[in-house]
């Protein structure tokens, strides 16, 4: 009883508290470390060095004007932001962020559940995700939003397979669906599945930037191209949760690429015993460190690259990476066969 | 309460059916027609993965995968045909499309 | 009795939604509630066990079937609703009977079938030992013995892009 209901609510508590509250402050780095490659200090005024700015940004778009334009389809309109928001955050539910640890006396696993088909779950939710750009934009009643919101989709579904079918490839390599499968399948052979599969990380490095729309796929919201896209006619609390889903969604996929190819929860060197000092430091620590990396590069790429086209960017997507994704998985499926492990 | 058996799978699956089938002969919109056969194969999937495992055989399972995918390919090339048709005709409404030349 | 609740919710949602796709009156709202039917219809598989093929119906029909309905309903966005064109010789009065007399039928050989079930003909598909899960199941089946209607439907899924690929061009 207590391990079928309470246990996940707590789990489930703590880390939606925890997805939000980085959320937070991941819009405050992301502008801080913009700054700083701009050779400029970025927000500084709100508490010192700026740290209560996410406090400040969110009282501001809690008290903004809540509007509805005129003729838009209120059911939809209000669904919209909430339909993008909610698949980001139960994606969380199979994301493994440590091993069962022992506490107050009960085994305790540090994900929220294991499916034995966590890999597609993710997939699934990110492929629900695409519905609420499509309404947001339509339900808008607006040529913007509109135009905004079918590039958005069309290219969230186009990169949504090169990055599938690297799934398909790291589960050649793994041998299970299971998301703490594939990181004891690491610990396992001792190395990290960006060393096996480094064809795989590219395609799902350049497939997870365009999924969260970001630079430098983020074309279809951004600031100088379609006004501000899909959610120009969305202000304050509805705003809100577009932009959280935004950063959500980086976080699981900055959480996926480390639980897929960085060794999720182990410590570098997993197998070499003359590290063992490493192991003094909690799983769950090495898994946030591996992803915050992986969020800085996101917040890195977007200070440093231009912006794709967007016929370079569907060429790239359909033409470059899903065949590219196929051959891995034929090469993966080849190496699989002659090695015979 | 009595225990959940396969028999209530298969009237869940003709219940999905039978709407599936009102939707293609009451409704005069293409895309409606369209969806409705879309649930006439999610309600034949019921049932395929009710017996499967009723009778502990994955094959079923196989089977619906399959049927998912003469869906898709069956939507893709319908919603082809009627965008090609709506280009020239500027109607969606499945009695207006009843003639072979205009 | 968990199951139980669990298969009359679901069902009674599932329904629910599929009345609401065919009585909606805009078509967005229609493509909405097939959406939240087929998301339950996938809830339902994990009840009856099939892990694989739920998230399939999820990341297939849910994800990429309706997606395309989607699409093609806001490019044909009309002015005018599409019902308001009668058609007299349209018997809809006719259908609805004809297809509640399809239910009675099926619902009559569902109630009587289940006094005596079929027998199995013929030995079940062979699996391995080892594959006791679902998706490995499915995946050996599908890799072995129906691996030529496999790679006769990924045929058919490549004719029918080309297909839908050349009929929505704008020029032939």
């Amino acid at each position: 009883m207590i391990d079928l209901i309470v246990l996940p609510l707590i789990k489930i508590v703590f880390v939606l508290t925890g997805v939000l509250i980085t959320v937070m402050y991941l819009v405050l780095l992301e502008r801080k470390v913009q700054a700083w490659v701009q050779a400029r200090l970025g927000p500084m005024r709100v508490g010192p060095h700026g740290v209560l700015q996410p406090v400040a940004d969110v009282v501001k778009l809690f008290i903004k004007e809540d509007l509805t334009p005129a003729r838009a389809e209120k059911w939809v309109f209000t669904l919209a932001p909430i339909i993008v928001l909610v698949p980001a955050l139960i994606a969380f539910a199979v994301i493994p962020f440590g091993p069962e640890v022992n506490l107050f006396g009960r085994p305790v696993p540090l994900y929220i559940t294991d499916l034995n088909v966590g890999l597609l779950y993710i997939v699934s939710v990110a492929a629900l995700g695409v519905y609420g750009i499509i309404l947001g934009g339509w339900s808008s009643n607006s040529k913007y939003p509109l135009l905004g919101s079918l590039r958005s989709s069309a290219q969230l579904i186009s990169y949504e397979l090169a990055v599938t079918l690297t799934f398909v490839s790291v589960i050649l390599a793994s041998g299970s669906l299971s998301m703490v499968q594939i990181v004891e399948a690491q610990r396992q052979n001792g190395v990290w599945f960006a060393f096996v599969q480094p064809v795989a990380l590219f395609i799902y490095a350049v497939g997870a930037l365009a999924e969260t729309n970001r630079n430098p796929f983020d074309l279809p919201e951004a600031e100088s191209e379609l006004v501000a896209g899909f959610h120009t006619e969305y202000s304050g609390m509805r705003f809100a949760l577009f932009f959280l889903a935004e950063y959500t969604n980086m976080i699981v996929v900055s959480a996926v690429a480390t639980t897929l190819f960085f060794g999720g929860w182990l410590r570098p060197f997993p197998n070499v015993e003359a590290l063992w000092f490493l192991g003094f430091v909690p799983a769950w620590i090495w898994f946030t460190l591996k992803t915050f990396v992986l969020l800085y590069v996101f917040l890195w790429i977007r200070a440093t690259l231009p912006r794709y086209r967007y016929d370079q960017l569907m060429a790239l997507g359909w033409k470059w990476l899903i065949p590219l994704a196929i051959a891995n998985i034929v090469v993966t499926a080849a190496v699989k066969v002659v090695l015979g492990s | 309460m009595t225990p959940i058996t396969p028999a209530h799978y298969v009237v869940l699956s003709a219940a999905l059916f039978t709407i599936g089938v009102i939707g293609v002969m009451v409704r005069r919109n293409v895309i409606v027609i369209l969806m409705s056969i879309e649930l006439i194969l999610n309600a034949v999937n019921i049932n395929l993965i009710a017996f499967s495992r009723q009778l502990g055989d994955a094959v079923g399972q196989v089977f619906a995968i399959f049927v998912i995918c003469v869906a898709a390919a069956e939507a893709a090339v319908g919603l082809g045909i009627l965008l090609a048709f709506y280009r020239n005709k500027e109607t969606v409404n499945i009695d207006e499309m009843s003639l072979m030349r205009w | 009795m968990g199951e139980a609740i669990a298969f009359y919710t679901l069902a009674a949602l599932i329904l629910g939604f599929g009345v609401m796709v065919i009585t909606a009156r805009n078509t967005v709202h229609s493509v909405l509630f097939l959406v939240a039917n087929f998301l339950f219809v996938a809830a339902l598989y994990v009840l009856l066990g099939a892990q694989f093929l739920a998230v399939i119906q999820v990341i297939v029909y849910a994800g990429g079937i309706v997606v395309l309905y989607l699409f093609v309903v806001m490019l044909v966005n009309l002015k005018r609703p599409p019902e308001a064109h009668r058609d007299r010789r349209r018997k809809s009065g006719l259908g609805l009977a004809i297809s509640l007399v399809v239910l009675a039928e099926i619902v009559a050989i569902a109630a009587f079938a289940v006094v005596q079930p079929a027998h199995l003909t013929g030995p079940k598909a062979a699996l391995p030992p080892e594959a006791a899960n679902n998706v490995e199941q499915v995946g050996w089946l599908l890799y072995t013995q129906y691996l030529v209607p496999f790679e006769v439907a990924s045929m058919l899924l490549l004719v029918a892009m080309v297909g839908a690929i050349v009929l929505a061009r704008r020029e032939l």
